[in-house]
């Protein structure tokens, strides 16, 4: 188990590194025109494209843009084109709040969707499972930006029952911290608590015809029991894949539509914000940022699979 | 080089004047186990075929036989082509076809056809029962109004009604399916069939029913079998001679029946032995002999007989030292350092095989000081 | 029969399908008695499985439905709630099935599989419920069994698995271990050790079995009654020898002649029962086998009883029209010799 998790480790920063260098490309080289221009800027003077050019070293060999590049993106050297203001902060500032956002979501669509799929399975083909299908379609095909404006309106503007958008340290006040957080969380959740019910849901299925199930009902243990330690763990193997992955993007700041909508202040934001200025320096740290927590996850969900399938861990 | 078809063969039955059909000398198939970060290296091998020689005539039914992970599907793979050797030869019909590519193969294909084991999962459930007979006869040229006659025919040849020829695999028993299989492998009438288990996954009264069926069409298109099977009892039925295999190497080849009468090695004895018998007062009065212990793992094979483990006869030699295929009367081979039913007389005119593995040692049976 | 552990009468059960109605089990009666081996006999679609199965409830679903009785020392097991079942299942009637790299769950150590059945039914604390798993891993022959109990399935050969499946079925010593096709899965010598095994192991716990299988071999290896199954009923029911000896139904004549023997030189060609067993959903009038029966005649279209016909073994039951002096002129009997086929019999 311990080299496996020293493998998979390795493996995560070679990927890592492929990301930085396609990154780095895609920004700096592909678009084949002056990154020092593009980066200054509409209205910038010859001297500050000049400064730019010699700031990040656009002279040099590629090799040497990229290190340069890096050191600028791993030490957060990096400033915004239109406030000046760090990027490294701006992120470190953000930090919080998504990561308030992506866990409390997370949690809850694994939560309900283990609730909703479990017993959608269980009740495969009666009217209960018939409803929940449904539920699903309509929670998979609502689009965030609306169901998060129409939650925000009703229940925060016009009902006032929820605070209407905005954030509040969990430092400084845990319960109002919740209160603010409860309607992101839902309208995050909504779509994956509609996708990881349904995919659940066919996976349980598909375990409960296995022998080992029959084996477990021979053995004269109750439904529940059968439910909860023979089917759930073997059904939640392909489910954790999936989850790794979306947690992951939410975390590094994937949830943009949410935390807009709910004014969060987070990551997501702060990346929408320097997509709609084309701000570059912003833009490049954030990709940069986002790809570490899905590459960190996913290694995450592989070192969770070997322990959810001891096959695994052989290979 | 070609040991087994120059000398005199067994004089069973088998058309003993015919060429080989296929020769296998020492093939050797490894499978590497490779693990890494960013290169794999290769970590261990699986010796599936260790160093195996044996030759197979034209017209005869050479029955390969074995328990799971001996390394008879490999084998039976490996002659098909279908996976790489990793060392030693295979000629079809004299010609080397050891490192054949597609285009070496494309006509020779034709001429060798296999049989699954699975009737359920080898045939194409969406197609029609004509669609999977006449697929081979039309990737090899033949038009679409040519084969439905061509379609027909076979479908009578091997039992099953020529009307049924629009029906789906699913529409059938499993003994049919497998007939239907077998008329897939009869299409383009080839000269030798690979059949791996074809009945093993067949209730009892049907398994009858297709080695009725695959004994009667050998005589009648003159093929040459190559007869898969994890038992002694099926394959005693088609078989001219048997080949015995464990842990990728020869343990015995021998006439067919001689092979039940008197079996040389130990572990053929073995075999027979665990087959139970379905005469209960044949059973009581038995004594059982039951091998203890499990095959070993073909990564790393014991020293000297790989059966050596498990042997009630093994002594000190046995584990220093592999045995050669030696020669007994009647083409009878069996690499043994103790063999049972045996003469002294037999041992002394017995001599070391030049289809033994390149491994093995030169000691013959009854030379060696520690007796069993 | 009085004294019956288990007695199973007229049972039938039948599933709704696409197809219609499949009566996969079709009035099957039989008792049996303590510590002793039954072997129910048939190809597959005989409905041999699935009367094992009903025993344990396991073929309980919306599209099934069940008739008759099935009398555990005085428990009905039909008809009885899930909650009554789940006491007799792993405690008094356990199961060993046919394919051991599937029954075993692959993400569990199989020392918490067999624990876990114990604690079910005995609720023994953690270290002694171990313990007895180390203990039985021993008797069912898997060395190191201590270090072994910690380990996953796939950690296991074939045969070790189904050793782990037997261990599993006797942990809280069951009277009646319902074995399906126990052995069909594993290599012939594998084969021979689980059979040797489970032979020891029937004397020393006194369990009955039920032994299904399609192997004739392994019924005359190690049962004392055999039931035959053709298409969902039982076709003839004896002692081991009565059946083997002395068939009175042609279908067991064609299964008999059937095997394949090592011991005995070949034939020039295998006796083969024409024809293919009928689809469950389509099932001839009257006798069952009646398509493939060479002995077919004007009678046959009604169903024959099942009932004693041979003088002075009444325990020895077919279900045949044929009177026991037209089948002995009409079977083929070699002195000292099984194997038997039946005089007009063609080969397919």
């Amino acid at each position: 188990m311990g080299r496996f998790i020293v493998r998979r480790v390795i493996q995560m920063v070679l990927v890592m590194f492929a990301v930085s260098v396609l990154t780095f490309l895609i920004f700096n080289v592909i678009p084949n025109s002056d990154p020092a221009v593009r980066m200054s800027g509409r209205q910038a003077s010859e001297s500050t494209i000049e400064a730019i050019r010699e700031e990040w070293g656009f002279n040099d060999s590629l090799p040497q843009q990229y290190i340069t590049t890096m050191e600028k993106v791993i030490t957060g050297d990096l400033k915004s084109q239109f406030t000046q203001l760090s990027v490294g902060k701006e992120i470190v500032k953000g930090l919080p709040r998504t990561f308030s956002l992506a866990i409390g979501a997370a949690l809850l669509w694994m939560f309900v969707a283990i609730c909703f799929g479990l017993y959608s399975a269980v009740k495969a083909g009666k009217f209960a499972d018939r409803f929940l299908t449904i539920i699903a379609l309509i929670g998979i095909s609502m689009p965030v930006f609306w169901i998060g404006a129409l939650a925000n309106y009703y229940l925060g503007f016009k009902l006032g029952w929820f605070p209407n958008g905005g954030y509040v340290e969990f430092t400084e006040d845990p319960i109002d911290w919740f209160y603010h957080l409860i309607l992101p969380w839902t309208v995050l959740a909504i779509l994956f608590i509609g996708f990881y019910s349904r995919v659940l849901r066919s996976n349980v299925l598909d375990t409960i015809n296995e022998d080992y199930v029959r084996t477990a009902r021979a053995k004269g243990l109750g439904e529940r029991q059968i439910m909860i330690r023979h089917v759930l763990r073997n059904s939640m193997i392909p489910i954790v894949t999936l989850w790794g992955l979306d947690f992951g993007a939410v975390l590094g700041g994937g949830a943009i539509l949410t935390e807009t909508v709910f004014d969060l202040q987070g990551v997501g934001q702060y990346t929408a914000e320097a997509i709609g200025q084309l701000d570059v320096p912003p833009v490049l740290a954030v990709t940069m940022f986002s790809a570490f927590f899905i590459v960190l996850l996913n290694a995450v969900v592989d070192i969770l699979y070997a322990y959810l399938d001891p096959r695994i861990r052989l290979q | 080089m070609s040991v087994e078809a120059t000398e005199p063969r067994a004089d069973d039955g088998a058309p003993g004047d015919a060429a080989p059909l296929v020769e296998v000398e020492h093939l050797k198939v490894f499978f590497g186990i490779k693990q890494g970060i960013l290169v794999e290296r290769e970590v261990a091998r699986v010796h599936a075929v260790n160093d195996v020689t044996f030759s197979v005539d034209e017209g005869e039914t050479l029955g390969l036989v074995g328990e799971s992970g001996c390394g008879k599907t490999t084998l039976s793979r490996a002659i098909m082509r279908l996976i790489d050797s990793t060392e030693g030869s295979l000629r079809f019909r004299g010609e080397d076809v050891t490192k054949a590519g597609r285009r070496q193969m494309q006509p020779l294909r034709r001429e060798m056809q296999m049989v699954f084991q699975d009737p359920f999962a080898s045939l194409n459930p969406r197609k029609r029962v004509g669609q999977i007979i006449g697929m081979p006869l039309r990737l090899h040229g033949s038009d679409r109004q040519g084969v439905e006659p061509q379609v027909r025919e076979l479908l009578d040849k091997v039992g099953l009604h020529p009307e049924h020829v629009n029906r789906y695999p699913h529409e059938f028993s499993g003994g049919q399916r497998q007939r239907i299989g077998v008329a897939r492998a009869l299409a383009l009438e080839p000269r030798l069939i690979v059949l791996d288990e074809p009945v093993s996954a067949l209730d009892v009264s049907v398994q009858a029913q297709i080695i009725n069926l695959l004994d009667d069409l050998q005589d009648q298109f003159k093929l040459t079998y190559l007869f898969v099977a994890h038992d002694l009892s099926v394959v005693r039925h088609v078989s001219d001679r048997i080949a015995v295999m464990y842990l990728g190497k020869l343990m015995e080849v021998s006439p067919a029946e001689e092979l039940y009468t008197k079996p040389i090695h130990p572990y053929t004895s073995a075999l027979l032995a665990a087959i139970p018998i379905p005469d209960p007062r044949e059973n009581r009065r038995r004594e059982r002999l039951v091998v203890s212990g499990e095959p070993p793992n073909p990564i790393n094979p014991p020293s000297g007989c790989v059966f050596h483990p498990r042997c009630p006869r093994a002594t000190q030699v046995c584990r220093e030292e592999e045995p050669p295929l030696v020669r007994y009367p009647n083409g009878h081979l069996a690499a043994c350092h103790h063999p049972l039913n045996v003469s002294d007389a037999e041992i002394r005119d017995a001599a070391r095989d030049p289809s033994s593995p390149v491994s093995a040692g030169d000691s013959l049976p009854g030379t060696t000081a520690d007796a069993a | 029969m009085a004294d019956a552990l288990l007695s199973v009468e007229d049972l039938r059960v039948s599933f709704a399908t696409e197809e219609g109605v499949v009566e996969a089990v079709d009035g099957v009666s039989f008792d049996l008695a303590a510590g002793e081996v039954l072997a129910v006999v048939g190809e597959s679609g005989s409905g041999k499985s699935v009367t094992a199965m009903t025993l344990m409830g396991l073929t309980r679903s919306p599209n099934a439905r069940f008739e008759g009785t099935a009398q555990y020392k005085g428990t009905e097991l039909i008809g009885a709630s899930e909650d009554e079942l789940r006491r007799v299942r792993g405690a008094e009637i356990a199961m060993i099935f046919q394919d051991p790299m599937t029954s075993l769950n692959p993400v569990q150590r199989i020392g918490k599989q067999i624990v876990e059945q114990i604690q079910e039914h005995e609720g023994l604390p953690d270290q002694q419920a171990r313990e007895r798993t180390v203990e039985l891993l021993e008797r069912v022959g898997i060395p190191r069994a201590r270090e072994r109990v910690d380990n996953y399935p796939h950690e296991f050969s074939g045969g070790m698995r189904q050793r782990v499946m037997i261990a599993l079925a006797l942990s809280c010593n069951p009277s009646v271990l319902i074995a399906d096709e126990p052995t069909t899965a594993l290599d012939v010598t594998i084969q021979a050790q689980i059979l040797q095994r489970m032979r020891d192991l029937r004397e020393e716990t006194g369990a009955a079995v039920i032994l299904v299988t399609h192997d004739l071999g392994v019924v005359a290896d190690i049962a004392d009654r055999i039931a035959v199954m053709y298409a969902g009923r039982i076709v003839e029911e004896g002692t081991l020898d009565q059946i083997f000896y002395d068939p009175q139904h042609p279908y067991t004549w064609g299964l008999l002649g059937s095997i394949t023997r090592v011991d005995k030189p070949r034939p020039a060609r295998l006796p083969a029962i024409a024809g293919l067993p009928p689809s469950l959903a389509n099932r001839p009038q009257g006798c069952h086998f009646r398509p493939r029966c060479p002995h077919e005649f004007s009678e046959c279209s009604k169903v024959p009883p099942l009932e004693a016909h041979v003088q002075g073994n009444p325990e020895h039951r077919d279900r045949c029209w044929l009177s026991v002096d037209e089948k002995l002129a009409k079977r083929e009997v070699l002195p000292g010799e099984i194997g038997l086929a039946s005089k007009e019999h063609a080969p397919a």
